[in-house]
């Protein structure tokens, strides 16, 4: 068989809608990718980090001499050794709210403040070598109490994470409209939930690593990033380094999901070193240095009150959240919260929504995006409260969402909290699902089964999420304070052949830029996407670029790909003009062709014109010669993806283990570039969160160590625990942006959440669990069906004994938690 | 450091032979002394899989094998699946391709060692059989459903003798 590319045998007449296979696949299934462990260069040194081993203590003291005597040892550095000109940085700053910030170094001064925390460098010839150097480094730690309870953080007299900040509460942040009292007064029945989202990893199957070599006055770095462009920015700052002298490149990058949408110690490390040494330095993360410190996500803790009539209509939802954000800063840590109160009115008309955040200093790593980044948080919340009060009313959940379901008409529409979602059709995605999903058929088999002592059943989500990110009007320095703009670039150069390279500011790791930004460029253009390159994740060789996350891909970079090839296309088509002596105005792109409309006999490729543009004699006067583009675009809103998603569960009631059945997603990005990616990302997306339902738990004890410190015990899910997806899409394109496409990269982990735990408990109703919070661990869900058994049948059983290591780890069996004012109750 | 040690191992049909460190490990030894970079390191517990290599036919998580364990032996790993120069590609590889049974690509080549691994002792598999043989390697894009339906199709493919690389 050959390994000819089959790009061109879609059912669409032109690029975009194309299930075009990946271009970037060839170099990547022959083993010929180039991430940056696969990078040496000449003279390269390696740098090992000794990591804190307690949860909150003093250095005391840090003796260094026997590393420094070994062989092939070139330097070992401590924090007091380490001078650069800014801490890492955190780029959240609230008009009007004081966000409690510590000091971040790349190495610890003075005191650690996780399991992890970086405590000194080695860097030596030998990659073996100075791991062997690192265990010589002895460390006298005076220990001091370390809190890892959020809630418990928060209560007087905890030790404090952070002495001279005096508290451990980090922020307060709102967001809501509507009268709350007035919407709970009008409710018949106020259902309430403590609804724990547990702390989770990234991981990513490349670990985080990167090279630094400095050359001169200049230094490159070669690093696995989401985001070159800004690492590149605050190296400059931190090194001293004048921006144009730092180059930053993101080679090929193995999965991100948040958790490489981040600046992280060891970029500064790398280069620092370089610069001292004058060689090369690489650092490659070990799996066990990524569990501890690289990014965590979720670890909320939502109090929700919803209020509903009789009838089923919503009146009001409240979330108070506490979020646990571990010990320091990252980028975005303590905002990645406040993303959960932009989607907390679903998609539902609801008159009242608001959200209380309360951020957290605990002594553990920092939390910061994972995939979906808050938005899963509400969603599952949100999704969960509609099946408890559907319980509640002994309404069909299906039917009590339908009722509040943000009418077709009524798009775009303002909720609640003050956002516009774009378009949307909710019921349409929700009919679709069950056009695969035969309730009626399922009650009766579900009934059929429990007679026999198998206890099935099947959960729903609908979901909206916030995508797109952003306009800067609304999310930068004096909207919600982010001190960024949240645009995209892009550049379009047409060789003198009638090729294209496309430079995208977008910096991928797994979503296939690479073929999507060529299937747009290439339909603006007239030509093939085989003849389209794109480039990316070099600050070399781009504009500036915000890099990828935030499921904005496509709906900023590929849309400012496609405003530079519309760019591109206008000023072929007015040389076309004056090629074939016609009017620009009379010159359209129709097959591949620019010509004189409704004429394709005298019709020009994109060759002929680009070879002109380059070879100028005969180019119109006062057109500047060549042929590219550059865009730079700011979305004016977000845009909003929406779906509806089922899972069928078999819950084993004497071992508590579940098994996916089945797993059905019917989900809305808007116009499709290509089916083939969108599948691709659902699938990951909803496998990440069945991890998260299921099994994935970061857990620290109550000294703070990291009990899941390997993937031995962090437990992703494997091949063999998940079943083959069925997903369908509807198509409702997005206003916002001329490409119509919204973004898909996220929904998955929004919508699956809230699905399984539905499921579960849908299965276990009759045996009187009401509720159970994540992960569903087969212990978990054991000790539910014993609690409820043992409690009767009602919802209303014992209020359960809190885990400190899991901090609210099964609720299972409970009725409705009172949410407790300023903290704990 | 201890005296190093001579190991000769073939390596894609290539005898090689090499003075090592007694601890180096054979993914180490693949990527850093003979620059085969396409096998990669996800874990350090022997549990991701990304490292997977055929050692005399047989896969093995590459991170879990010393290099002088390899002596004597005859390794695959992912640069040794498809000839290189004239484009033709292993069914498999195919199959990834085709099915979009890759994202990032980290997992992959691992994925493809043990999938012909599997499909090896077991040409027809039935997924629920593909789903239990990947089970020793970790994907975090694909949600594996691109992954196992590739592997299906590649056994598909080689059964009929289809696409068999030159
Ligand atoms: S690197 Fe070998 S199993 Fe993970
Ligand atoms: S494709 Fe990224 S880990 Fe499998």
């Amino acid at each position: 068989m050959s390994a000819v590319t089959e790009g061109a045998t879609g059912t669409q007449s032109g690029p975009i809608g194309r299930r075009m296979k990946r271009k970037e696949d060839p170099r990547l299934i022959t083993g010929r990718g180039n991430y940056v462990d696969d990078i040496s260069l000449p003279g390269m040194l390696h740098m090992a980090l000794v990591r804190s081993d307690v949860a909150h203590a003093r250095i005391t003291s840090i003796d260094k001499s026997a590393a420094e005597g070994m062989e092939g040892v070139h330097a070992v550095i401590t924090g007091e050794d380490l001078d650069v000109g800014a801490p890492l940085p955190m780029v959240w700053i609230p008009p009007g709210v004081e966000v409690k910030t510590p000091e971040h170094w790349p190495l610890a001064r003075g005191e650690v403040n996780h399991v992890g925390d970086p405590v000194a460098a080695v860097v030596g010839s030998d990659k073996y070598g100075v791991i062997d150097a690192a265990a010589q480094i002895v460390v006298q730690y005076e220990e001091l109490p370390a809190v890892i309870d959020p809630e418990k953080a928060l209560e007087d007299g905890s030790p404090l994470v952070h002495d001279d900040l005096g508290t451990n509460k980090t922020h307060e942040w709102a967001l809501g409209g509507g009268d709350m009292d007035a919407a709970m007064a009008e409710a018949d029945v106020v259902v309430e939930r403590r609804i724990v989202n547990h702390r989770t990893a990234g991981a990513a199957i490349e670990p985080r690593g990167c090279i630094a070599e400095w050359r001169g006055e200049s230094v490159t770095l070669w690093t696995a990033t989401q985001i070159p462009h800004l690492v590149r920015l605050f190296l400059a700052g931190e090194l001293g380094v004048s921006e144009e002298k730092i180059r930053v490149i993101a080679p090929e990058v193995g999965g991100g999901f948040g958790s490489k949408l981040n600046h992280y110690a060891e970029e500064v490390l790398a280069c620092y070193l370089s610069r001292k040494l004058g060689r090369p330095v690489k650092w490659l993360e070990t799996r066990s240095e990524n569990l501890a410190a690289t990014t965590h996500g979720r670890d909320l803790i939502v109090y929700c009150k919803m209020g509903v009539k009789r009838d089923g209509t919503i009146t009001g939802l409240h979330a108070k959240i506490v979020a646990d954000l571990g010990a320091y800063y990252q980028l975005l840590t303590p905002f990645i919260p406040c993303f959960a109160a932009f989607v907390m009115s679903g998609c539902y008309k609801i008159p009242a929504v608001q959200t209380d955040i309360v951020g957290v200093f605990t002594n553990k790593f920092a939390t910061d995006a994972v995939r979906g980044a808050g938005r899963p948080e509400a969603t599952h919340a949100i999704e969960v409260m509609i099946e408890q009060a559907a319980a509640e009313l002994g309404m069909d959940p299906l039917e009590l969402r339908r009722k509040n379901f943000i009418p077709k008409e009524d798009f775009p529409a303002e909720v609640a909290v003050g956002v516009v979602y774009d378009s949307g059709d909710y019921h349409g995605t929700l009919d679709k699902l069950l056009e695969h999903v035969n309730l009626d058929e399922f009650r009766r088999e579900q009934a059929e089964l429990r007679e026999h002592g198998v206890y099935r059943g099947i959960g729903f989500s609908t979901y909206v999420e916030i995508c797109g990110l952003a306009p800067s009007r609304v999310v930068g320095p004096s909207g919600v304070g982010i001190q960024g703009g949240f645009w995209e670039s892009a550049v379009v150069r047409v060789h003198p052949s009638g090729a294209a390279t496309v430079y995208t500011g977008s910096s991928p790791h797994g979503q296939g830029h690479e073929t999507g930004f060529a299937q747009i460029v290439a339909e603006r253009l007239g030509i093939e996407p085989e003849n389209v390159e794109v480039m990316h994740g070099d600050t070399d060789t781009g504009p500036f670029g915000m890099g990828t996350y935030g499921s904005r891909t496509l709906s900023v970079g590929g849309e400012a790909a496609g405003r530079a090839a519309v760019k591109v296309q206008e000023k072929a088509k007015k040389l076309a003009a004056h090629l074939l002596e016609a009017a620009p105005e009379d010159i359209e792109l129709a097959d591949g062709k620019y010509q004189v409309r409704g004429s394709p006999d005298k019709g020009l490729a994109l060759a002929d014109i680009s070879l002109a543009a380059y070879v100028p004699e005969n180019i119109p006067e006062g057109m500047e010669p060549g042929l590219e583009e550059t865009s730079f675009y700011d979305p004016e809103n977000f845009v909003w993806p929406f779906g509806a998603h089922a899972a069928i569960v078999d819950v084993d009631i004497d071992t508590g283990k579940v098994e996916v059945a089945r797993y059905v997603a019917v989900d809305d990005c808007g116009r499709a570039i290509n089916p083939l990616l969108i599948e691709g990302q659902v699938h990951g997306g909803i496998a990440h969160a069945i991890g998260q339902a299921l099994f994935e738990q970061v857990v620290y004890n109550d000294e703070g160590q990291l009990i899941t410190g390997t993937f031995v015990d962090y437990a992703l899910p494997t091949a063999a625990e998940l079943p083959s997806f069925e997903t369908d899409r509807t198509e409702t394109p997005s206003p916002v942006n001329d490409l119509g496409v919204k973004g898909v990269g996220e929904a998955g982990t929004i919508a699956a959440t809230p699905t399984m735990v539905n499921a579960v408990v849908d299965a276990l109703r009759p045996l009187g669990v009401s509720y159970m919070d994540m992960p569903l661990t087969p212990m978990r869900v054991w000790q539910a069906i014993q609690e409820a058994r043992g409690a009767g049948s009602g919802p209303r059983a014992t209020e359960q004994g809190r885990q400190t290591d899991e901090h609210g780890s099964g609720s299972a069996g409970s009725g409705p938690a009172a949410p407790a004012e300023g903290g704990e109750s | 450091m201890a005296e190093s040690v001579r190991v000769n191992v073939t390596v894609n049909g290539e005898s090689r032979s090499s003075e090592v460190e007694p601890r180096l490990l054979l993914v180490h030894y693949l990527r850093d002394t003979l620059g085969l970079t396409g096998t990669h390191i996800g874990c350090d517990t022997s549990n991701c899989g990304a490292c997977t290599v055929l050692m005399d036919g047989e896969s093995v998580k590459s991170c879990t094998v010393l290099a002088v364990q390899a002596d004597g032996a005859k390794v695959q790993t992912i640069e040794g699946m498809a000839p290189a120069g004239n484009g033709a590609l292993h069914p498999i590889q195919e199959a990834f391709w085709e099915h979009h049974g890759l994202q990032c690509g980290y997992c992959t080549p691992g994925m493809i060692m043990a999938a012909a691994d599997l499909l090896k002792r077991n040409p027809n598999p039935t997924e629920e059989e593909v789903r239990h043989g990947l089970e020793g390697n970790l994907c975090r894009c694909t949600g594996y459903h691109n992954i196992v339906k590739a592997v299906m199709a590649a056994a598909e493919s080689m059964r009929s003798g289809e696409g068999v690389p030159a």
